[in-house]
């Protein structure tokens, strides 16, 4: 359709006015957004109170939403689903089988585990889940992975602490409302998380990358002992997750580590587990540090 | 003897003609109010590991502005895009700065092309979304390199194929938009 001609005539003084206030308007809304967007990228909890109060607002909508994704997966998986669900269901059988008879042997292991470390005098210490909660969503169209949790700081969640599904590492809070949370998943480009190969000691940094993959890169170069299939699991350094949970699977070698496929794909986890920051004390002096060196200087 | 009139002959496709007029609320309402709920879509069970799903706020706006030039106000990227931000993982801004631009460039294109058909929409709104998704990237706060750009591809896809879905869907909000609703007194 055609817009409506004000500009044409030049007897309707008034009209001419609403335009050029409308311009000036929308300059003006513009210039507010530049002027916002800057504040938020050199502060980016400057507004996080906003966002976390708009999310408590509409996260009762978003568990009614996650609730009737029953196992769900991703976007595409979900539809592709559909169309080879026969064949698909007897390859899980198969699979179901095999994990039962690898679950039995894992137990004896356990239990093997449990006498030599009762032997050695080392006692397990179990990390106890702040908050059960579910995914309700994520910024599914912005180039940042951010997910939403339906549990916040009423429910004990606060900032930095990890998020883990029983498949793996998920992420870890980044701003915690009353009910409800922002979660930077494993896979957004500022996430770093430090791992090792499970069995043995290669440590690496897993960072997230655009297109929903991990680049695992080695601390120590030289010859990159990475295998594809490789399972990387978190080392505990930094303090922050606790070590021992899986983060990955190698699937491309580069010349500094490899890329990586993420472990717990945060769309088929029904519910997640809110851990507590493995060691508190050693994240504080983390963060303390930098501010005493420079007052050193 | 006067002839049975016919009974549609008062009636059209936004209802009756007699003693019904336009809702001002359903008028001006239902335009802002579809592309406030599009801008919940992160809230949409899709827990995605990569960008694929469509601006979908975006793009509403986009057909309303390109269906019906003047009936969203110039500054209406002011509050939509700061809603839309609220929830869209962005920094806060950057849904205004980039809404606001788009309507104001929208309406310069609109002085020197005032009459285009749906194809020549399609194109604007894909050029425009195409520059929508990169700048939201770069400003964004993510990590910039090389792996950026291709990642933007498939969900810019997406976006040319949804495009003539949303315009579908606007239309049709629009003939909910024009129902005679309003009893005269």
């Amino acid at each position: 359709m055609a817009p409506p001609n004000v500009r044409g005539s030049s007897a309707n003084r008034k009209a001419q006015l609403s335009v050029f206030t409308g311009y000036l308007v929308a300059a003006a809304g513009a210039a507010i957004g530049a002027a916002l967007l800057i504040i938020s990228l050199w502060q980016p909890q400057a507004l996080a109170g906003l966002r976390s109060m708009a999310s408590d607002a509409t996260s009762s909508v978003g568990q009614a939403g996650a609730s009737a994704r029953t196992g769900g997966k991703s976007f595409f998986d979900a539809i592709a689903g559909y169309y080879r669900a026969g064949s698909k269901n007897a390859d899980l059988e198969q699979e179901m089988q095999i994990a039962r008879v690898k679950v039995a042997e894992a137990e004896a292991l356990k239990r093997e585990n449990l006498r030599l470390k009762a032997t050695l005098g080392l006692h397990e210490s179990d990390a106890r889940p702040v908050a059960l909660a579910r995914l309700i969503g994520s910024t599914s169209s912005s180039a940042r992975r951010f997910a939403y949790l339906s549990a916040g700081s009423a429910d004990g969640v606060q900032r930095e602490m990890p998020v883990v599904s029983p498949m793996g590492l998920v992420g870890r809070v980044l701003e915690a409302g009353a009910h409800s949370s922002r979660v930077m998943l494993l896979t957004d480009s500022e996430s770093m998380v430090p791992v090792r190969r499970a069995k043995d000691d290669v440590v690496a940094f897993a960072e997230g990358r655009a297109d929903g993959s991990l680049r695992l890169r080695l601390i120590n170069l030289g010859i990159n002992p990475i295998k594809r299939g490789d399972v990387f699991v978190t080392s505990g350094a930094g303090g922050l997750f606790r070590p021992n949970v899986a983060v990955a699977v190698a699937e491309v070698i580069t010349k500094d580590g490899a890329i990586a496929r993420v472990l717990s794909n945060p769309a088929a986890t029904d519910y997640v587990a809110v851990e507590p920051v493995w060691q508190p004390e050693a994240v504080r002096m983390l963060k303390v540090q930098p501010a005493s060196g420079k007052e050193r200087e | 003897m006067i002839d049975p009139i016919n009974p549609r002959a008062r009636r059209d496709a936004f209802g009756s003609k007699i003693n019904r007029d336009h809702s001002a609320l359903l008028a001006f309402g239902v335009p802002w109010l579809s592309i406030l709920l599009a801008s919940l879509t992160p809230l949409l069970p899709i827990i995605a590991s990569a960008p694929i799903v469509p601006p979908l706020a975006y793009l509403l706006l986009l057909a309303w502005r390109l269906m019906r030039p003047g009936l969203l106000p110039l500054w209406a990227g002011l509050p939509l895009g700061a809603f839309d931000d609220l929830f869209s993982g962005q920094p806060f801004g950057s849904g205004i700065l980039l809404f606001s631009v788009t309507l104001i460039g929208i309406e310069l294109l609109d002085v020197r092309f005032p009459w285009r058909s749906f194809w020549q929409d399609w194109i604007i709104a894909m050029a425009v979304t195409a520059t929508y998704l990169v700048v939201a990237a770069l400003v964004s706060g993510a990590h910039v390199d090389q792996g950026m750009l291709p990642a933007l591809v498939p969900q810019f896809g997406l976006s040319v194929l949804t495009f003539p879905i949303i315009a579908r869907i606007v239309s049709m909000l629009d003939r909910l938009r024009l129902l005679r609703v309003r009893r005269l007194a």
